[in-house]
């Protein structure tokens, strides 16, 4: 097994391996009947990158669907009064369906109908990524069952009757503790079990290879137009990135096609909960947590000594996954990105902040990456061109943050 | 692949004898260490030919409900890594024949340490392992390290492991391969007992290894008929739904709760040599 420090790195792009690994991390962890599966998916999404009618349909999607490219603001209010680096949002919140999640979706749903599936699962916590599903499938008209712990369900209601009205059948589960962990184990269940017409539309650069890589082909036009629109706003690349990392799909993609641009600092910014001092009190899988298997990878996990995966928590359904994306945990240990941490009521703060500077209301898990922002900034001169990936708009978290407050609805 | 251990001496034995195998699978610590003991060391006197010992994980991807409750039981009970390694070398106080082999999934014995955790199975009168969900594409971690040191590696054989796949499966598997009869999760429906037969043969075109047939066997009659496609039946839901349904309301066990899983296992084995 190759570890990191074995890696001779000219270029932090071109992984994965041809095993899926990234380093040592990464891999295909999942039982027989699911391996020729994967196989399969892997062939069908090699054949689609080479075709470029595929990618063609893509940029048709991403211009008239989801309102691509989405804007690169200047937070002009948010800079003056931090007092350092210049900030950038860019405001993949603009998206159809709120999130930087239909990106991904978009391109999986291309792909299951070249490979001829005509069901479509997946897993979801928050109800964004469950929400894109739903709203790709409805618009190609492929039945869809969405698999959501049954705890999630009930704190994200608004995005659960999204889903409903979208025509996916949503099924709560309750096993485990009802969160995003035993929500994929259930869509793993369904997959083994219907081998033949089902795609499993995973929804985080995680999962067995080739998902991780695949996720974050999907999810680099978040970086790619950063890039180009950096360039003609200020005649350069940026010099400072920031995202927040569940299972790590938005910052892989804003990070990726910067990753060999070796003057630009980067940040993943991680849940740290009531704190890392907390005993499952957070899901900073990398800054908490330690190397395991899970969901077909090799990653950074939260567990316990014996093996035995933890729930995590976060004030964000959309952070508190017990792993983070392969390539993220192999960035961590080759140094590339640093991965730090923000508490829930840092969180709360940085969404309340940028609500009132900026007339913007973020969801809570780019509230992280904004807190860090804000500890950030001041500490860089007045030159350094930073990008936060605002990936999620606020609208599903109004319930969570006016109880956090202590505000009636 | 050849080898010779517990597992190999005895399908040998009951070939010789012209009887089917029953592979019965429990969790290790499932409802809590003494009385897992108690059933596990009463499995071979009850009729089982292997053993099959479920190493409890918080998220068996590849279980249905009955054992992922026995898995959840086994932990809330304490059960871990060294706990069930120190179960092996209680039940081999009691049996030194009986083929063990320990089951489950890859994070709890990588977090244990591969190498450690195979000098410790060994140790303790392990003989095979089957982990889910280390396909024959990761053969280096574990399962070319165990075949050094004369474990049997089981491998699953699904219906989607097509003619092209199936020699790979095969390469480096040892002591029995375990057919999946059906696309599913343990313990879920029934597989049509003619697709099996049809998949058995194409599996015994390949190897010369014993096939046990798996998933989703529940009644005596069942393993009966499934039994005859193959050279064994593995047995682990209905066992563990026996478990479950013995326990009081606090979840502690009952007089019936080994004596319960040993009587079904009697009546599994006196179908298989009826």
């Amino acid at each position: 097994m190759a570890t990191t420090a074995d890696v001779k790195l000219n270029s932090y792009r071109t992984g994965p391996d041809d095993k899926g690994f990234f380093g040592m991390f990464g891999g295909r962890f999942v039982a027989e009947t699911l391996m020729p599966l994967i196989l399969e998916l892997e062939r069908a999404y090699d054949d689609a990158k080479a075709d470029p009618t595929f990618q063609a349909e893509i940029d048709h999607l991403n211009l008239h669907y989801a309102g691509r490219p989405s804007p690169l603001y200047f937070a002009e209010r948010m800079t003056n009064e931090l007092g350092g680096a210049k900030i950038y949002f860019k405001r993949d919140e603009l998206n159809h369906t709120g999130s930087h999640k239909i990106n991904n979706c978009l391109g999986q749903i291309l792909l299951a109908r070249r490979m001829g599936k005509t069901r479509i699962i997946a897993e979801t916590g928050a109800g964004q990524h469950g929400v894109a599903v739903a709203t790709v499938c409805a618009k190609y008209g492929l039945p869809c069952e969405i698999y959501m712990g049954a705890l999630d369900v009930e704190r994200q209601a608004p995005n659960v009757a999204r889903m409903k009205l979208l025509n996916a059948k949503l099924n709560p589960v309750t096993a485990g503790a009802g969160t995003l962990k035993d929500a994929m184990n259930e869509a793993l269940r369904d997959w083994v079990t219907n081998v033949t017409d089902t795609y499993y539309l995973i929804g985080t650069a995680a999962g067995p290879h080739p998902y991780p890589a695949m996720v974050r082909d999907f999810q680099s036009i978040i970086g790619k137009e950063t890039r180009e629109q950096m360039i003609a706003a200020e005649g350069r690349i940026p010099d400072t990135l920031v995202a927040c990392i569940g299972g790590g799909s938005n910052a892989i993609g804003l990070f990726h096609p910067f990753l060999d641009d070796k003057n630009t600092a980067i940040y993943g910014v991680e849940a740290g909960g009531h704190g890392l001092d907390v005993e499952n009190g957070h899901a900073a899988s990398m800054n908490g947590g330690s190397p395991g298997v899970l969901h077909g990878n090799r990653t950074y996990l939260l567990q316990d000594s014996d093996g035995q995966i933890l729930e995590g928590h976060s004030i964000s359904a959309g952070l508190d996954y017990p792993g983070v994306g392969p390539e993220h945990a192999w960035l961590k240990d080759t140094g590339r990105v640093t991965y730090v941490s923000i508490t829930d009521k840092e969180a709360l703060e940085a969404l309340q902040f940028c609500t009132r500077m900026e007339g913007i209301i973020p969801a809570l898990e780019p509230s992280h990456a904004l807190a860090h922002v804000m500890k950030l900034a001041p500490t860089l001169p007045k030159d350094n061109l930073l990008v936060m990936n605002l990936c999620g708009r606020g609208d599903k978290d109004l319930f969570t943050v006016a109880k956090a407050l202590g505000m009636k609805i | 692949m050849k080898t010779d251990t517990r597992i190999d001496k005895r399908f040998a034995k009951l070939r010789q004898e012209g009887r089917k195998a029953l592979v019965t699978f429990v969790t290790a610590g499932d409802p809590d260490y003494d009385t897992s003991l108690k059933i596990i060391s009463g499995l071979p006197g009850a009729g089982a030919d292997v053993i099959e010992i479920g190493m409890p994980f918080s998220d068996p991807m590849a279980d249905g409900p009955p054992i992922q409750a026995s898995g959840l039981r086994a932990l809330k009970a304490g059960q871990n890594m060294i706990k069930t390694l120190q179960l092996v070398r209680d039940v081999r106080k009691s049996d030194a024949d009986t083929p063990i082999v320990l089951m489950g999934y890859y994070n709890p014995i990588y977090v244990y340490g591969n190498e450690r955790f195979l000098d410790d199975a060994v140790a303790a009168g392990v003989d095979g392992l089957i982990v889910v969900d280390v396909p024959p594409e990761a053969d280096d971690e574990l399962c070319v390290p165990a075949i050094a040191r004369g474990l049997n590696f089981i491998r699953l054989a699904t219906p989607t492991t097509d003619d092209k796949r199936l020699p790979a499966v095969l390469k480096n598997t040892s002591g029995f391969v375990y057919y999946v009869s059906i696309t599913g999760i343990t313990g879920a429906g029934s597989a049509k007992a003619t697709d099996v037969g049809r998949q058995v043969a194409r599996i015994k075109k390949s190897t010369d290894l014993p096939v046990a047939i798996g998933f989703g066997v529940k009644t005596p009659e069942q393993a009966k008929e499934l039994a005859s496609h193959g050279d064994a039946v593995v047995v682990g839901s209905a066992l563990v739904t026996k478990i479950a349904e013995s326990l009081d309301k606090d979840g502690k066990p009952t007089a019936m709760t080994a004596s319960g899983v040993l009587q079904l296992v009697q009546s599994l084995s006196g179908a298989l040599k009826s």
